[in-house]
């Protein structure tokens, strides 16, 4: 294990970045989220949860599949150049770093997105450990443990340091190219005590210790009908900031933008929150508010787990907790519908 | 009050002049009240009307109109006006609605508590001016004006505009805020270059998840141009910086002399743009161009962008000013 102290640590940002992209929370008039590090990004390694995740490092909002243009009677086709060189994804909670393999069970299935699959063979994950853990927090609740990431190098936050503990090889890797600022730590006492620190928040969390009965795989019968649904979603405005601050939400859709002399084909995001989501040439299955939020919930806490061995799509991140304009969202939905208050 | 509250609304239900309240639910914490419809009055004891009840429920109203019977809905006095608004613009029936006016000091804005330095909040206790935050990491006292939503600070004043009946506790000579300007002032006053550098990096941050144009009492198309497949302007994400810059101007351009300035945009912004302020500065236009004008103050009159009179602005008041 190595440490540093926080003061070295835009140093070793700056070298990071000097080898690769460096993404990392940064901080925008106020608001923080994952970006590319520049000298001049105001860095925030202390905000918790920036307001997107950074699933947008492996799968961006927007992107650009291929083009087509014309020139001299002749046209084109070039596909957008897959991620072939190393990049750092610094600064990870062990949540969204839970989520990352949620993504992987979608993309990395065959047959596997190349796209996504590229970044991901690519992508090295830094990850820090939740210092201070905060009311919205319920990674407990699916299993994930806040003070022990699982990432390709996990940090902890220790007084004025940062410890650093390099865990595969792509992490092995990265510390041997900082090295020279890392100062070798033998003594994991002060780690040990903020992983107790750590667990002993989460523990006190409001909503560390809800209760899953109720949801998961074989429940689609269950809850499907439960009139509970309409209440629920009653107030929903059908805006798409659960889904675009979710670091596991994968769904996407595909359009072209006319260049004027060509196309673009992009994929962006898709919220199943909006009206024309799996829009067919027969119509729309999911033609009301509340068919489009149960999908949401089904999805995340039944249909997920049913196709992937009990696996939830949620991570208990609690960005949409936070952030749904009208306070509707995932821990409302499983204290009312499961089997505790 | 809440008992109160609920006391009166069951007397309506029971006496037949609604069928259904629209009002705000408790949440799991102190501060998660949502939006909610007690049909025929079930789960009515979940009411709730508390700091956190800054949600504007008037745009709710559009569904409730096309249901069945009445709906008691409780407005805010800046509410009212996107209730008139909407009456004007014949989106909702005065005939489906029975309003409660409720006052309101201002509402909270749990993002502000929590840039106040609050963390792993657990309960949030109001006492006159001040907010006592429990946390995990211990209490915290803060200044109830600096956790206001940021329409409150510009606050139109405690009139309600529409209403069946006035709830006792609310002050209707309670006067506006000044200084609902100022910041629009600032940007005037900026050169072109440093007013675009301001609103490129604050709508740089934009995700387009809507949320603005869904809560917006002014933007009730059927069918957004946004959301239209049918055309080349569906979109879901920007594909170019400069889109999402469109996004926000159209959006402003078409609430243009019908938005009351709410301020349920930059509330439900997760991203904290100040949306608001696109909205006022053609509110200001507007004041001095046609003079004073609320939007939503009344149902009928004709409003200024809609009207022609010999002594409107010319067009060429744009080069004038520069």
């Amino acid at each position: 294990m190595y440490k540093i102290s926080k003061s070295k640590m835009p140093e070793l940002l700056a070298l990071i970045a000097g080898k690769m992209d460096l993404f990392l929370p940064v901080d925008n008039n106020g608001t923080v989220n994952f970006g590319l590090w520049t000298e001049d990004a105001r860095v925030d390694l202390d905000t918790l949860k920036t307001v997107k995740s950074p699933k947008d490092a492996f799968f961006p909002q927007s992107e650009v599949l291929y083009s087509c243009y014309r020139k001299a009677k002749k046209t084109t086709i070039e596909p957008a150049a897959l991620k072939d060189a190393p990049f750092a994804v610094f600064g990870v909670r062990p949540c969204d770093v839970r989520a990352f393999e949620v993504l992987d069970k979608v993309f990395l299935s065959e047959p596997a997105d190349v796209y996504y699959a590229a970044r991901r063979e690519h992508g090295i994950v830094v990850s820090l450990a939740c210092h201070e853990p905060e009311e919205s927090c319920f990674c407990k609740v699916f299993g994930i443990d806040a003070a022990e990431p699982s990432a390709d190098v996990a940090m902890w936050q220790t007084g004025e340091e940062y410890c650093w503990e390099a865990k595969t090889e792509k992490g092995e890797n990265l510390t041997a190219l900082v090295v020279s600022l890392l100062e070798a730590c033998e003594d994991t006492q002060a780690v040990e005590e903020e992983k107790a620190k750590i667990r002993d928040l989460v523990d006190r969390m409001p909503n560390s210790h809800l209760s899953l009965e109720g949801w998961g795989q074989g429940k689609t019968k269950e809850r499907f009908d439960d009139p509970r649904w309409k209440e629920l979603s009653d107030a929903c405005l059908g805006c798409g900031t659960c889904t675009f601050s979710c670091p596991t939400c994968q769904c996407y859709d595909i359009k072209d933008f006319n260049t004027g002399n060509g196309v673009q084909r992009y994929r962006c995001w898709d919220s199943c929150m909006y009206s024309d989501f799996t829009m067919m040439a027969g119509g729309n299955n999911r033609t009301t508010q509340m068919q489009r939020f149960r999908q949401r919930f089904m999805h995340k806490l039944v249909y997920f787990p049913d196709n992937n061995d009990g696996m939830y799509s949620c991570v208990g991140c609690g960005r949409c907790v936070e952030k749904c304009p009208q306070s509707l969202n995932i821990v409302k939905v499983i204290k009312r519908m499961g089997g505790t208050k | 009050m809440q008992e109160q509250l609920i006391a009166r609304a069951k007397e309506l239900l029971a006496d037949g002049t609604v069928v259904r309240v629209l009002g705000w639910r408790k949440g799991d914490t102190d501060f998660s009240a949502e939006p909610a419809f007690f049909e025929n009055g079930n789960g009515l004891d979940e009411f709730t009307y508390d700091g956190f009840c800054g949600a504007n429920l008037s745009k709710y109203m559009i569904a409730a109109s096309k249901l069945e019977g009445k709906t008691l809905v409780f407005l805010k006095p800046c509410d009212t006006y996107s209730f008139n608004q909407l009456i004007k613009e014949h989106r909702i029936d005065r005939d489906k609605a029975y309003i409660i006016g409720v006052g309101c000091d201002g509402k909270l804005d749990i993002e502000k508590i929590r840039s106040a330095g609050c963390k792993g909040i657990t309960a949030v206790q109001e006492e006159a001016d001040t907010l006592t935050v429990e946390t995990v990491y211990g209490n915290k006292t803060i200044a109830r004006e600096d956790a206001v939503l940021e329409r409150c600070k510009a606050c139109k004043g405690g009139k309600h505009v529409a209403y069946d009946e006035l709830f006792e506790g609310c002050d209707e000579e309670k006067p506006a805020k000044e200084g609902r300007f100022e910041l629009v002032e600032k940007l005037e006053a900026m050169d072109p270059k440093e007013r675009f550098a301001f609103w490129q990096g604050e709508l740089s941050r934009c995700i387009r998840c809507n949320a603005c144009r869904n809560v917006c009492p002014a933007c009730s198309c059927i069918k957004c141009v946004f959301d239209n497949d049918r055309y080349d302007t569906a979109q879901k994400a920007n594909t170019t910086s400069f889109e999402e810059q469109m996004f926000h101007i159209i959006r402003a351009f078409h609430v243009a002399g019908r938005c009351t300035d709410c301020g349920e945009c930059s509330r439900v912004c997760p991203q904290h743009i100040p949306l608001h302020l696109l909205n006022r500065k053609f509110i200001k236009d507007i004041n001095e161009f046609y003079g004073e004008y609320q939007a939503g103050e009344d149902t009928d009159s004709r409003a200024p962008l809609t009207n022609f009179t010999t002594d409107d602005v010319e067009p060429g008041i744009v080069r004038e000013r520069g």
